[in-house]
């Protein structure tokens, strides 16, 4: 689950993370209010969506000469016009796509006078099975670009997890960012607390991207994007409280209600597949016959034919969908069941559309003989291959 | 032979009671009668369960891991814990010495995961997942949930990320009349107890194992180490013909595909670079998940 930016700094600020002061505001009415809470004689107006790449991003109704998603005011009027300006418009950035996002909310800051920008995050390392620090002294760039050209920049550094960030860990990582004088306590501080609310909070990635040193010497998190994991989402209310479902797809939320995993993909052929790997595959062989996948759909293991029926009504409801392949090798996922939940809904939202269902594994016989005994048009597939060139060839010739 | 699990292993199950820990421990007893010897339950010890297809099959419920494993011997235990207390059944199950230990479950926090696995290093046991299918050596034994009916004893093994693209792979190469030793999955978690490296070196090492099937999936760069085993591994004069896939070509960066390791990120761990490192250690990648019995073949026909 992603946060915004403004709520991420909320939450590291709890832990005695140095932010700067800021207010967010969900009108253009809200903003000079807003700075005045401010010191000034600079504010920053920061678009809060979910994806990076703000600053450089373009406003679709401004043309291509307004100004970004992140911009300076240098008076309360300035904050104004900027707010009213980016309010209510959409911001396409490289992380968006080009359907961009609407911006309804803006976070106005304190301006800060910036003499180095660092990056920072942490995140599990797969390799090690631990998190980690990923810093670098270039920050306040793609730092993907930076891996590219100049992966000697970058430094990681995995933490036990019995020790915690340790004072040695911390002077690496002080090291590594080249920190001196104030800014080298301030890192000391700093690293472990960052380290504690990843680890309390279950996050999934923390980037502080940039962290900077001020003219005085100080640190501060100017940037700063936080994703939970989904899993631990159960013992924090107070992180689920922070979802802004503004920011996700549709069909999306409705799949998330059922527990159902669910990726909206942009192609015509809707697919509900139990297991990530053979719903993975299945967009593969879908592609691999000439066509696109509608979405990623993994009913799961163990799916009550609610979830089933569900599923599929989700899978339905995409105006986009020419054609539906249910793909299903029973494990820990019963036949039956994913017949039972097909008939169920197709009864309650009908089938406007080819379907093809392939049944393999745990109660085979009796979910075929479900399908076969209950009169509906369904395409009977023998196998994955089998199953992939009927529903694109019966897409096809329905066009 | 076979890697892992055979006609011997005694199997506990921590989750026994519950409605999938119950389904899948019948289908275990079925399967030629794997030896399920015992569940386990806090609250529930000294109380035993009865299958609900075999009125004869019964087990014992101890109260804890430890008292089960001194009380059968047992050298296995698979997990059906909910995952909130999945991680802490996966500790439970290190701390009495548990040689093999497979946990079933999906959706264990992350960070549940760090900690078992801080412990785990320490210890001598084996985990298999979370996140996964379990371990089948045909006619002898299966823990999991992997459907029986599929397999056919015979000569290929078959490692995989993916549960039901291990069940593809077992399936195919059972029409193909080649058979597995044994098939494993190791899970699509970003954080497990066993990778690719481990399981291939068991099959190099396993003389029944005449070929090999590695099913990966984008996230990560496990198949890309276990590409490097691979070719040093050859180097020294061990290698075995083998066929691979990798799911989620078509899969859009930055999204988790369902498993919670499978996301493209960062620009890392996209399928194409798996694919050409694979290849590179001499897999033969099918483009298909339909086709991976018909891959296996043409390799082995050379």
């Amino acid at each position: 689950m992603n946060i915004h930016e403004y709520q991420a700094k909320e939450v590291l600020k709890a832990y005695g993370a140095p932010v700067a002061k800021g207010v967010a505001i969900f009108s253009a009415d809200e903003a000079e209010a807003a700075a005045k809470q401010l010191p000034g004689p600079l504010w920053v107006v920061k678009s809060q969506i979910h994806a990076g790449g703000r600053g450089k991003g373009k406003f679709k109704e401004l043309g291509p000469d307004a100004k970004g998603g992140v911009r300076l005011a240098f008076s309360l009027d300035e904050v104004k016009s900027h707010a009213a300006e980016m309010l209510g418009n959409t911001l396409v950035t490289k992380q968006t796509g080009a359907a961009g996002k609407v911006v309804n909310r803006l976070y106005i800051e304190d301006g800060a006078d910036i003499e180095r920008e660092l990056y920072l995050s942490i995140l599990v390392d797969r390799t090690v099975g631990r998190p980690a620090f990923v810093v670098s002294t270039e920050g306040g760039m793609d730092i993907e670009a930076v891996a590219e050209e100049t992966p000697e920049k970058i430094h990681t550094l995995p933490i036990d997890p019995d020790t915690g960030v340790t004072e040695a860990d911390a002077a690496k990582l002080c090291d590594a960012l080249e920190l001196t004088g104030v800014a080298r306590e301030d890192g000391m501080t700093l690293f472990p607390i960052l380290h504690k609310a990843f680890v309390e909070k279950d996050m999934s990635l923390l980037e502080v991207n940039p962290l900077i040193v001020m003219k005085d010497g100080r640190l501060r998190v100017l940037d700063a994007k936080v994703s939970f994991d989904g899993n631990a989402l159960f013992r924090h209310p107070e992180i689920v409280e922070l979802r802004d479902i503004t920011e996700e797809d549709e069909k999306e939320i409705e799949a998330s209600k059922y527990d159902l995993a669910y990726v909206a993909l942009e192609g015509d052929i809707g697919c509900m597949v139990n297991g990530a790997g053979l719903a993975m595959a299945t967009m593969d062989i879908i592609k691999l016959y000439g066509a696109e996948p509608a979405n990623f759909l993994d009913v799961g293991g163990g799916a009550s034919k609610e979830k089933v029926t569900a599923a599929f009504k989700i899978i339905t409801s995409d105006p986009n969908v020419k054609g539906i392949l249910v793909n299903i090798f029973g494990g820990i996922m019963r036949c039956d069941v994913i017949a039972e939940g097909v008939l169920a809904a197709v009864k309650e939202v009908g089938l406007q559309v080819p379907l093809v269902v392939r049944l393999e594994g745990t109660n085979v016989e009796l979910g075929k003989k479900i399908i076969s005994e209950s009169g509906l048009n369904v395409i009977a597939a023998d196998d994955l291959d089998d199953a992939a060139q009927k529903i694109v060839k019966a897409v096809k010739e329905a066009a | 032979m076979s890697i892992l699990v055979n006609k011997d292993t005694k199997v506990i199950v921590q989750g026994l009671t519950g409605k999938t820990g119950t389904f899948h421990t019948e289908q275990a007893l079925a399967y030629y009668g794997t030896k399920m010897v015992a569940g386990v339950h806090p609250k529930k010890g000294g109380e035993s369960w009865t299958s609900g297809v075999d009125a004869a099959a019964s087990l014992p419920i101890f109260a804890s891991v430890g008292e089960a494993k001194e009380a059968t011997g047992a050298d296995a235990s698979v997990i059906y814990v909910p995952p909130a207390g999945a991680g802490a059944a996966i500790i439970e199950a290190i701390e009495a010495e548990v040689p093999l230990i497979v946990c079933i479950t999906e959706g264990i926090p992350v960070a549940d995961m760090v900690k078992v696995k801080a412990r785990l290093e320490k210890s001598k046991s084996r985990l298999l997942g979370p996140n996964c299918p379990g371990v089948l050596t045909p006619e002898e034994c299966k823990i999991g949930i992997m459907p029986g009916s599929i397999f056919k004893k015979g000569s290929v093994g078959v490692v995989s990320r993916s549960g039901t693209l291990t069940y593809e792979a077992v399936f195919q190469t059972s029409n193909a009349g080649l058979g597995q030793t044994t098939a494993v999955g190791i899970g699509g978690d970003p954080v497990k107890g066993t990778e690719f490296i481990d399981i291939l070196e068991m099959f190099l090492a396993d003389d029944a194992t005449k070929s090999i099937i590695m099913i990966g999936e984008i996230g990560g760069s496990a198949e890309e180490e276990a590409a490097q085993f691979l070719k040093d591994e050859a180097k020294k004069g061990r290698s075995k013909p083998m066929a691979g896939f990798i799911a989620g070509r078509t899969a859009p960066p930055g999204r988790t595909m369902g498993h919670a390791g499978a996301v493209i990120s960062g620009g890392k761990g996209g399928a194409e670079d798996k694919i050409a490192a694979m290849e590179e250690a001499g897999i033969r990648v099918s483009p298909s998940p339909a086709k991976l019995g018909e891959t296996l073949l043409e390799v082995l026909k050379g």
